[in-house]
């Protein structure tokens, strides 16, 4: 219902060191018309240029602290509210690559009304600001 | 002055908020300003730090509507039964998640709770001291593809008859009375490939009320349809007919309409939904309760144009008026 609006393309920047990066990140919003707990955030797939980024070199943080999606599944006490950003953090050695690339964001939701899991997509192409 | 009162769900402006262009009192302010002050409320989209609310968030939001003449009707509750991967919320978790709610409708000062659809009987009926206590009506949305006479929908007023309670009950959404396809529906599976003479097909079937799966079928199988077009097929599983000649045997059961709609044409007619049946209908049986705006067309047209659902909501309460005098008139000189 959202799709086009989850990555906040002008938010991505690169992590660690300026001149030697460990990584990226970028803000995003949940494709859900309301809040929902964080244990029932299933995937967040990340790729760059259609290649999957490894399940545990992606963090999430809405404000309380960057989890690794493992430890997402367990946070029951912290909930991702509707149409706010939230961070998340790549492990990816050199940064995000240089120039303009496509990133991919998937979001498997564990919705409890709905037979299958909600699955939200959104890809932009994106540059680190120079 | 009319037994039906016109409010507005903030689900209406899910597109403006998601984005930030509109924030909960610009909603509550235009609802008002077109005659439309009851409030629905979603907490868990309104609310940010839901479920903790503290009793100054509450006294804000009296406040402020208040300062609009506006007011709450109907609190639109969650119930994250998988909550955890793997497994069901037990019985007893699950009713305490909707006492949690129950609680804080209270304290909102709401006396309707929307009640989603998949909720299980048995799990309300133990519900239902707590709500009478409250004095809260819970409906349970009827919702398509359930529709009025759906056996999981009787169930609930099996149990709601046999406790002979009040405060359980259901709560229609409009969407039950599709009886034409939404153009905006079609358009778009036509901007993603659909044949114009497949989609044709597919809303002729539908006009003619033939049942889903042989459509799906004809679609999918015989036709060949592509992704679109059986996408677009398989929304009839979706696109209830129901008999607004009904309404009447159930209106003792509910008191909150969500008066779902996918776009109003500029001349303020819904090409969709029935309202202009399920209207006059409401009035004969001197249906107290609210009509609470749902515009649900966003996603199905925000990839080609700008979203206004101002003036979408506006214009199916420029309908509404119309339709609730035209039915009032004519039963005055029945």
């Amino acid at each position: 219902m959202f799709d086009k609006y989850l990555i906040d393309a002008a938010s991505l920047r690169n992590t660690g060191p300026a001149d030697a990066p460990t990584g990226f990140a970028f803000e995003a919003k949940l494709g859900y018309y309301r809040g929902l707990g964080l244990s029932m955030i299933e995937k967040l797939d990340v790729a760059i240029d259609g290649e999957p980024v490894a399940r545990d070199a992606v963090r999430f943080d809405e404000g309380a602290g960057p989890l690794t999606l493992d430890e997402m599944e367990l946070a029951y006490d912290r909930r991702w509210p509707f149409g706010t950003p939230a961070t998340i953090l790549v492990d990816h050695p050199g940064g995000f690559p240089a120039g303009e690339h496509e990133l991919s964001l998937l979001q498997q939701l564990r919705v409890s009304y709905l037979p299958f899991p909600s699955i939200n997509t959104d890809s932009k192409t994106v540059a680190v600001p120079a | 002055m009319s037994k039906i009162q016109r409010g507005v769900s903030l689900y209406s402006f899910q597109e403006e908020m998601f984005l930030g262009r509109m924030n909960v009192e610009d909603v509550v302010a235009f609802a008002a300003s077109i005659g439309a002050p009851g409030i629905e409320i979603l907490p868990e989209q309104n609310m940010p730090t839901f479920p903790d609310i503290t009793d100054a968030q509450v006294r804000q939001w009296q406040d402020m509507l208040a300062r609009h003449d506006a007011h709450f009707t109907c609190y639109d509750m969650f119930l994250d039964t998988k909550l955890r991967k793997g497994e069901v919320l037990s019985d007893e978790e699950q009713v305490n998640s909707i006492r949690r709610d129950l609680a804080l409708c209270n304290r909102l000062g709401i006396r309707n709770m929307r009640v989603l659809i998949f909720v299980r009987p048995d799990i309300l009926e133990k519900c239902v001291p707590y709500a009478e206590q409250l004095d809260i009506h819970m409906g349970v949305e009827v919702h398509a593809p359930w529709h009025l006479e759906h056996a999981w929908i009787l169930r609930t007023i099996e149990v709601a008859d046999r406790l002979g309670t009040k405060h359980l009950g259901i709560l229609p959404d409009m969407g039950v009375f599709m009886k034409h396809y939404p153009p905006e529906f079609r358009a778009r599976f036509e901007r993603q490939g659909a044949r114009p003479e497949v989609t044709q097909f597919i809303v002729d079937q539908h006009e003619q009320k033939i049942m889903c799966e042989y459509t799906i079928y004809e679609v999918a199988v015989k036709m060949g349809g592509n992704k679109a077009e059986i996408a677009m097929a398989e929304t009839l599983r979706h696109a209830p007919y129901a008999n607004p000649k009904r309404i009447k045997d159930y209106a003792p059961y509910f008191r909150h309409i969500q008066a779902k709609f996918y776009g109003m044409t500029e001349d303020c007619t819904d090409p969709t939904i029935a309202y202009d049946e399920v209207i006059p209908e409401l009035v004969k049986c001197g249906w107290e309760g609210t009509l609470s705006s749902e515009y649900e067309g966003n996603r199905w047209i925000q990839d080609v144009e700008e979203v206004n659902s101002r003036e979408q909501v506006r214009r199916q309460h420029v309908m509404f008026e119309n339709l609730i005098a035209k039915a009032e008139a004519a039963l005055e000189t029945a």
